[in-house]
C-alpha cells in the first residue's frame, strides 16, 4: 500500500522532470492564438455597453439594474494603489467588454457539435489526457465535469445529466439566471458585494460569463467539477463570475485552470468568485493558473485582479483554497474566508511562482467571526529572474470569536540575486482567547544543492524543478491527483531559464 | 581508467592555488587511497573531478575512459559513471530519497540511451540494497538527508552509490562519522562493488578504513600535489609517522 503510493508520487515527480526536458527553451508553451471568429461589443465602457451585455444574455430587469447600480458606483471609485505592483495605467475605454465565439451562437447540444478548432485548443492547452477523453466522450472516462468557458460564452457542458440525478446544478451563470433565479437572487453578491472593491465592482457591471454550482443538502458531488477559463480575443478583458453554494452537509471539489495565448497587449482580467458553505458543508476550490506572464522584457502579460472569497456561513462548515499561481504579468489576488459559523474552518494553500519581470501581490484573509473557528495558511513563494512577490496575509478575530485558532506558515525561496520576496502579515485580535501562530522563512536555492543533484545525473533544469517541487511539496499534496501532475509540470515550465 | 596530469586549480580569480600540478593515474580494477593533512586539497580534487563551479583549472588535464573529463558538464560526468560520495552530503527538503534516486537513475539511463528502470524493479533493488546496508525502509521515504545523523548521511551516500552502480567512485572521508559496526557494513558494500571494470579513489584521514577496504596504492596529497606513494602497508606507516615531513 505504502509502496504503491510512493510509486504514484514518484512518477509525478519524474513527470515534472520529463516536463522540463520536453520543452523548448524560452518559448511560452501555450503561445498560440486560435482563429475562431469573435463577436465583439463595441470598444469602451459606458452604460450602453452594460445594457448590451445584459441584453445579449437576455437578462431579467433585476439583473440589469444590479449591473447598472454597480456601474454607477464604479464611476465613483478609485483604482487601488496599495499593492506592491507597478503597471502602466489601464485605459478602461480602450478594451472590449464582450466577445462571443460566433460559431457557437446557437449553443451546441452535445460534444459532437463542438467546433473541432476548440477541441484543438484544449489539446494545445495540455488539458490532461483523461479530461480530453471526457471532452471526447470516451466511454469509461473519469468523471470530471467540464463546463468550459471559451472567452465569454460557455460552449461545452458535460455530465450535466448525471449531476442532475443527484440534484447538483452545474451550469453557466447566465443559464442559472434564467433557470434558477431564486437561487441566484438569494446568493449572488452576498459574499462579494457589488461595492466591495474597484475590480469587483467593475466585474459586477460587466461580467459576461462564469459558472454556477449548487449542491443540495446532504449530497456529496459525485465528481470533481472543473472549468477551464482562457482568454482568446486580442484586447478583450475577461470578467468571469463564479458562484458556488454547498447546502447543508454537502461536499464539492471544484477545479479551475487557466492559460492564455501569447499577445503583445496587456490584458485585464477581473474575476469574482463567491463560495458559500452552509452548515456542515465543505467546498474545496483548487486553481492552477498559467496566464501569459509577458515577454522577455516583461511586456504584454495578463493583469490578473481577482476577488475570491468564501463565506463559511453555517456551523462546522469548511472551505479550502488551493492555488498554484505561475502566470500573469501582474497578479493581485487574495482568496479569503469569512469564518462566520461556529466551529467553521478555512484553509489556504498556495504556491506562487514569479519569474522574468512578473509581479505578484497575493495572500489571504481569514476573518474569524464565529466561536472555535480554525484557519490554516501555508504559502510557498518562489521568485526567480527579476520578479517580485509579496505575501499579504490578514488574520483577524472578532470579539465573539472565542477560541479562534490560526496557523500560518509562509516560506519564500529565491532563485538568483535579482528577485525579491516580501512577507506582510497583519494580525488583529479582539478576543484574548484567540491563538494565532505565524512562521516565516526565506531561503535561497543553493548552488551546493544544485551541484549535489547534478553530480547524481540531473541536468540543471531538472535539478531546479526537483528542488522547487520539494519546496512546494506540502501544498502540491493538497491538490487533486490529476491537477497535481499538471501543477508540477507548470512549476518546471515557469522556472525555465531561471538559472545558469 | 582515469589519468590526471599536472592538474592545477585556483579559486578567487586565481588568487589562491589549491591543486598545484597533481598527477595521478588509477587503472580500472584498482582502489587507490589518498591521505593527507587537513586543507591539503583532497576535497578540492574530488570537486574538480566532478565539475563543481568555483574552481578554475589553469593547467593540466584529466582523461577519463578516453574522454576529456574537464570538458564535460557535471551531469554528463555522472552519466559516464563518475560518482562522488560527499564529505558533507546535502539535505534535499521535500524530496523523498526514493524519488530523488529514481529521478537520478532514470536521468543517467536516459543520457546513456538506455531504458528507464521500471518502478517495481527499482523498488525491489532498493529494498535489497537497503537490507545489505541495514537501512530501515522507512528512511527511504523521508526527505533525502533531512534530519539524518552524520553517520546516516554517509550510509545513504553508499546506498546511492550501490543503486547507481557507477564505474569510477570517489569517496571523500566516507568513514568519518561512522562507528565501527557501520564502518564494516559500508566497507562490505564497497568491497562488493570492487570489480575489474571499476576504479575507486578513497580519500581518508584514518588508516582504519583501509583495514576494511584494502587499497592497491596509497598516495599522500600535500600542498595540492601527490608527494609520496606506496602500497597498502604505506598507510600504516603514515598513520604512525604523521604527515609532518610532507607538509611544506
Ligand atoms: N571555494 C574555495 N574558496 C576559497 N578557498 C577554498 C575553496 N575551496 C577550498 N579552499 C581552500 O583550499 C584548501 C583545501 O581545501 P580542501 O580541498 O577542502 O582540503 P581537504 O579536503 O584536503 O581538507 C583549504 O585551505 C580550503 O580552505
Ligand atoms: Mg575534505
Amino acid at each position: 500500500m505504502g509502496e504503491q503510493k510512493t510509486i504514484a508520487k514518484d512518477s509525478i515527480e519524474a513527470g515534472t522532470v520529463e516536463g522540463v526536458a520536453g520543452l523548448e527553451a524560452d518559448k511560452y508553451k501555450y503561445g498560440f492564438e486560435s482563429d475562431i471568429e469573435q463577436e465583439f461589443a463595441p470598444k469602451g465602457l459606458n452604460e450602453d455597453i452594460v445594457r448590451f451585455i445584459s441584453a445579449k444574455k437576455n437578462e431579467p430587469d433585476w439583473m440589469l439594474k444590479w449591473r447598472l447600480d454597480a456601474y454607477a458606483r464604479w464611476l465613483t471609485m478609485e483604482e487601488p494603489t496599495w499593492a506592491m505592483v507597478d503597471y502602466p495605467k489601464i485605459d478602461y475605454q480602450d478594451a472590449y467588454y464582450y466577445a462571443a465565439p460566433k460559431s457557437d451562437k446557437d449553443g451546441p447540444k452535445s460534444l459532437d457539435e463542438v467546433d473541432p478548432d476548440l477541441l484543438e485548443v484544449y489539446k494545445k492547452l495540455g488539458i490532461p489526457l483523461k479530461e480530453q477523453e471526457v471532452l471526447a466522450g470516451v466511454q469509461g472516462a473519469p468523471r470530471v465535469a467540464v463546463d468550459a468557458v471559451f472567452d465569454s460564452v460557455s460552449v461545452v457542458t458535460t455530465f450535466k445529466e448525471e449531476l442532475a440525478k443527484v440534484g447538483v446544478i452545474f451550469c453557466p451563470l447566465s443559464e442559472a439566471v434564467q433557470k434558477h433565479p431564486e437561487l441566484v437572487k438569494k446568493y449572488l453578491g452576498t459574499v462579494v458585494p457589488p461595492t466591495d472593491n474597484f475590480f469587483a465592482t467593475l466585474n459586477t457591471a460587466v461580467f459576461s460569463e462564469g459558472s454556477f454550482v449548487y449542491i443540495p443538502p446532504g449530497v456529496r458531488c459525485p465528481m470533481e467539477l472543473s472549468t477551464y477559463f482562457r482568454m482568446n480575443a486580442q484586447g478583450t478583458g475577461q470578467f468571469e463570475r463564479t458562484l458556488i453554494i454547498a447546502d447543508k452537509g454537502s461536499y464539492v471539489s471544484y477545479l479551475e485552470g487557466c492559460t492564455a495565448p501569447m499577445r503583445d497587449e496587456n490584458q485585464l482580467h477581473a474575476a469574482v468568485v463567491e463560495l458559500i458553505a452552509l452548515e456542515d458543508a465543505e467546498i474545496k476550490y483548487s486553481t492552477v493558473q498559467n496566464w501569459w506572464p509577458g515577454d522577455a522584457e516583461g511586456k504584454g502579460g495578463v493583469y490578473n485582479f481577482v476577488t475570491k472569497r468564501a463565506d463559511c456561513r453555517g456551523k462546522n462548515s469548511k472551505v479550502s483554497w488551493t492555488q498554484v499561481e505561475t502566470g500573469s504579468a501582474v497578479t493581485w489576488k487574495y482568496p479569503s474566508c469569512i469564518l462566520r459559523g461556529d466551529g467553521s474552518s478555512g484553509e489556504f494553500y498556495s504556491i506562487a511562482i514569479t519569474n522574468g519581470f512578473q509581479q505578484a501581490d497575493t495572500g489571504t484573509k481569514m476573518i474569524h467571526l464565529g466561536k472555535n473557528t480554525k484557519s490554516r495558511i501555508i504559502s510557498k513563494g518562489i521568485s526567480a529572474g527579476k520578479s517580485n512577490q509579496t505575501y499579504r496575509g490578514l488574520v483577524s478575530a472578532h470579539k465573539k470569536a472565542r477560541g479562534a485558532r490560526n496557523f500560518t506558515q509562509c516560506d519564500s525561496l529565491l532563485i538568483g540575486d535579482n528577485c525579491g520576496a516580501h512577507t506582510v502579515p497583519y494580525i488583529e485580535t479582539n478576543t484574548p482567547s484567540a491563538q494565532f501562530e505565524h512562521e516565516a522563512t526565506t531561503s535561497k536555492l543553493s548552488d551546493e544543492q544544485l551541484f549535489y543533484c547534478r553530480q547524481r545525473g540531473l541536468s540543471e533544469e531538472d535539478a531546479v524543478a526537483l528542488l522547487v517541487n520539494g519546496f512546494c511539496r506540502d501544498v502540491l499534496q493538497k491538490l487533486p491527483m490529476e491537477f497535481a501532475v499538471e501543477a508540477q509540470k507548470l512549476v518546471a515550465i515557469s522556472l525555465e531559464g531561471s538559472v545558469g | 581508467m582515469i589519468k590526471i596530469k599536472n592538474l592545477t586549480a585556483t579559486v578567487n580569480d586565481g588568487q589562491q592555488t589549491i591543486l598545484n600540478g597533481l598527477t595521478l593515474e588509477v587503472p580500472a580494477g584498482e582502489v587507490h587511497a589518498i591521505m593527507g593533512p587537513n586543507g591539503a586539497g583532497k576535497s578540492t580534487l574530488s570537486y574538480v573531478l566532478t565539475g563543481k563551479d568555483g574552481y578554475d583549472v589553469t593547467d593540466g588535464s584529466v582523461e577519463y575512459l578516453g574522454q576529456d573529463l574537464l570538458d564535460m558538464e557535471p551531469e554528463e560526468r555522472a552519466a559516464a559513471g563518475l560518482f562522488l560520495s560527499f564529505q558533507y552530503p546535502l539535505e534535499i527538503p521535500g524530496v523523498p530519497t526514493m524519488t530523488f534516486l529514481r529521478t537520478a537513475l532514470n536521468a543517467q539511463l536516459k543520457a546513456r540511451g538506455a531504458d528507464e528502470m521500471s518502478a517495481p524493479e527499482f523498488l525491489k533493488k532498493a529494498r535489497n540494497v537497503a537490507k545489505e546496508l541495514k537501512i530501515k525502509p522507512d528512511m527511504l521515504k523521508r526527505s533525502l538527508n533531512v534530519g539524518f545523523s552524520g553517520g546516516e548521511k554517509k550510509r545513504m551516500e553508499i546506498f546511492q552509490m550501490m543503486m547507481l552502480e557507477p564505474k569510477f567512485i570517489i569517496m571523500d572521508e566516507t568513514d568519518s562519522g561512522l562507528d565501527v559496526d557501520a564502518l564494516r557494513i559500508v566497507a562490505d558494500g564497497v568491497n562488493a562493488l570492487r570489480s575489474p571494470e571499476r576504479g575507486m579513489l578513497v580519500i581518508t584521514h584514518y588508516q582504519r578504513l583501509l583495514d576494511y577496504i584494502v587499497p592497491d596504492r596509497v598516495h599522500v596529497l600535500a600542498d595540492g600535489k601527490i608527494v609520496a606513494s606506496g602500497d597498502a602497508d604505506f598507510a600504516k606507516l603514515l598513520e604512525k609517522e604523521g604527515y609532518d615531513k610532507y607538509a611544506a
